[in-house]
């Protein structure tokens, strides 16, 4: 089995290794550090909403470029790179061939991320993770702004790399005796979230360097004073990033598909429908991009489109909500730590995709659209269900990885604390934008409501913060110090549905 | 998965599907009401720039920072900016459209009360969007003396 850390090695054997467990181990260290650097920043941001006027942030653009780059981070450097640690680990096993199809271009996909990682830090940009025209062409300083365009860029080149990695070693490695119905669940989020990889990416990266010779000057594309559009860019963006939110949620929804089953000792209810909402959703994604653009003037024609476009994708979301629901039902659930963090996961998802139909609805989105709502909707989906699953699926690796258990106890409090921090933080901020309040504000005028609100949701977060040092604590002191574990029945589920990769990859 | 039969996944579809149809024609017709704009309302021309609002009304007056509008009278809203996107948002009475420069979009509304509301900027512009704000004063039809 995997059992990265039971026989040490020196550190630049699994630097500058290509074998896919090596890679994934890599990504999934990467993703960590930047999911606690990231998260810090959110700390440091929901300190100063406190209270109005200025707390522990000096000035607003130190403010902005710390949203920003929060932003940036988690969603790129964070739910991204620790997806593909998942599959690393997993894809290839699931599929039995011995590693990923291109080892070497894996190998490189990956060493492309700490350069870019470092690019947005150290520039630290103001300009929202959106880098919105014309503000991000005569307004936003340089060269933080250049720096985040060109780690952009190579974040771009290395998620298109991970794609047509996944894609080939799914379609032309799996063994032959296995059909690609046969294919889990969560090789099938890899396959279906990679192929919209392949078709959003390009038109943002297109836009990047528009933007970049925008800059420059020696372009107008989206500059009114030379003529140019910035509609354009925002099409442009939205036509890859609405697509790309599915590209992070598709895959915790795959690592649910594994642990949902597993934990509830009873085979998936349908694996078939499984895969049927996975291609749905896939498609459907591009249908909708412009319900982020209702606001910008576009006309009545166009908004009616865009909104029957985003309803289209919800019976698929809803049909995956079906299938673990169906799954746990009169199944023998052991809530052991990733378990827990699936079902709290779950429930989020459902709460998130309710709040997205509100704001999918047109007349509604004047009420919700650039508001504390946006923040509370898509964090439900990126915090609540997307890291749930993440952080759900880590604890459930943890022994294949280390070869060690996590502390049981630890685990369960980390998510206790973190759910109820979830829903102090995310379900506060749609009431606050409902009542108003702009996002991407540093401040904000003493209104009694935003004043209570916001002091909710920075205890949360603050509850969040805490639980997850508890996470830190318990996996450096398990790693290394922790009961050895039984990896062929870890968590103890016994019967047939016990390990948790299909197949032992022969390489180990 | 063949060995058990499916039927209630497909109700559940049909029901969300269902819901969704419900949900966008309620939308679809909520907003070509709303968006129906009556032929008498008065034009004034707002402009967003960093980090302020200014107002021309159709007479000429110009106003800075305060919008002083009559009860019951509606007026549409045309609306751009000189350098960067703002948002142009009186959330009291549900106005929201973005100030692009290079465009002008427009939205309208009709004040039923007198009173004060708040007017702000709900789309990132740079160091004080945070405090683009003004303040919309519906004042009586007639000034009273
Ligand atoms: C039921 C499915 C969903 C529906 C109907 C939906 C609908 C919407 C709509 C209409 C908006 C625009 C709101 C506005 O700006 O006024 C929005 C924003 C957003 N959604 Fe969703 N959404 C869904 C699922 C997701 C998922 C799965 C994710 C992420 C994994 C996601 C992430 C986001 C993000 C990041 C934004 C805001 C982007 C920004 O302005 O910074 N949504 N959603
Ligand atoms: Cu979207
Ligand atoms: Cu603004």
């Amino acid at each position: 089995m995997v059992l990265e850390l039971q026989k040490p090695r020196p550190i630049w054997q699994i630097m500058f290794s290509t074998h896919h467990t090596d890679v994934g181990l890599l990504y999934l260290i990467t993703s960590l550090a930047f999911l606690f650097l990231g998260g810090t920043l959110a700390l440091a941001i929901r300190a100063e909403l406190f209270l109005p006027g200025s707390q522990i942030i000096a000035d607003s653009m130190t403010f902005n470029r710390m949203f920003t780059v929060h932003g940036t981070t988690l969603i790129f450097l964070f739910i991204l790179p620790f997806a593909s640690a998942v599959g690393n680990y997993l894809v290839p096993i699931m599929v039995r061939y011995k590693d990923m199809a291109y080892p070497k271009l894996n190998a490189i996909a990956f060493w492309m991320i700490p350069p870019a990682g470092a690019l947005i830090w150290l520039g630290f940009a103001d300009f929202t993770w959106y880098a919105t025209p014309p503000y991000s062409i005569i307004s936003a300083p340089g060269p933080a702004a250049d720096m985040w365009i060109f780690g952009l860029k190579i974040l771009g080149i290395s998620s298109v790399l991970g794609a047509i990695n996944f894609i080939v070693t799914i379609l032309k490695c799996k063994h032959p005796d296995m059909s690609i119905g046969q294919v889990p669940l969560l090789a099938w989020s890899f396959l279906t979230s990679s192929l919209i990889v392949l078709v959003a990416i390009p038109t943002f990266a297109a836009a990047l360097l528009m933007l970049l010779t925008d800059r420059l000057g020696v372009s107008g594309f989206f500059n009114p004073a030379m003529g140019g559009d910035p509609i354009a860019y925002a099409h442009l963006f939205w036509f890859t990033f609405h697509p790309e939110v599915y590209v992070l949620v598709i895959p915790a929804i795959g690592m649910m598909y594994e642990i949902i089953p597993r934990f509830s000792r009873k085979p998936i209810f349908s694996h078939s429908s499984g895969i049927f909402a996975f291609v749905l959703l896939s498609m459907v994604s591009f249908s909708s991009w412009a319900h982020h653009m209702y606001a910008t003037g576009m006309s009545f024609t166009e908004k009616t489109v865009f909104m029957i476009g985003t309803l289209a994708a919800v019976p698929a979301s809803a049909m995956h909500v079906f299938n673990f629901i169906a799954t746990m039902w009169n199944g023998r659930i052991k809530f052991a730590t990733p378990m827990m963090w699936a079902v709290g996961g779950i429930a989020l998802f459902f709460s998130a995709g309710a709040g997205g139909v509100v704001n999918a609805a047109m007349p509604l989105d004047f009420q919700t659209h650039d508001s504390y709502w946006v923040v509370g909707h898509f964090h439900l989906f990126v915090m609540g269900t997307i890291a749930f699953g993440s952080i759900g699926f880590f604890y459930y690796i943890f022994p294949y990885v280390t070869g060690r258990m996590y502390n049981e106890r630890m685990g369960q409090v980390h998510f206790v604390l973190s759910f109820i921090g979830t829903v102090l933080v995310f379900f506060t901020q749609h009431v606050l934008g409902l009542y108003g309040m702009p996002r991407r504000v540093y401040d904000y005028p003493p209104i009694p409501e935003w004043i209570t609100m916001n002091q909710i949701a920075s205890v949360g977060a603050m509850i969040i913060g805490v639980s997850m040092v508890i996470f830190l604590i318990n996996m450096i002191y398990s790693s290394g110090k922790g009961k050895l574990a039984d990896t062929d029945d870890p968590f103890n589920l016994g019967g047939k549905y016990y390990y948790p990769f299909e197949a032992k990859n022969p390489h180990h | 998965m063949g060995h058990h039969s499916n039927w209630p996944e497909w109700v559940y579809v049909g029901v969300v599907i269902a819901l969704m149809v419900w949900v966008g024609a309620e939308a679809w017709n909520a907003e070509r009401l709303v968006e129906h704009i009556p032929a008498d309302a008065e034009v004034i021309k707002v402009t967003g720039q960093q980090w302020f609002w200014s107002f021309e009304h159709e007479d000429g007056t110009k106003e800075i920072g305060e919008l002083h509008v009559k009860v019951g009278k509606a007026y549409k809203f045309e609306i751009t900016s000189k350098d960067v996107n703002h948002s142009f948002n009186i959330h009291d009475y549900v106005v929201l459209l973005d100030a692009i420069p290079g465009r002008v979009n427009t939205v309208w509304f009709a004040p039923m009360e007198v009173g004060e509301h708040d007017i702000q900027c709900r789309e990132y512009c740079g160091l004080i969007h945070y405090n683009m704000r003004g303040k919309l004063i519906v004042e009586e039809a007639e000034p009273s003396s």
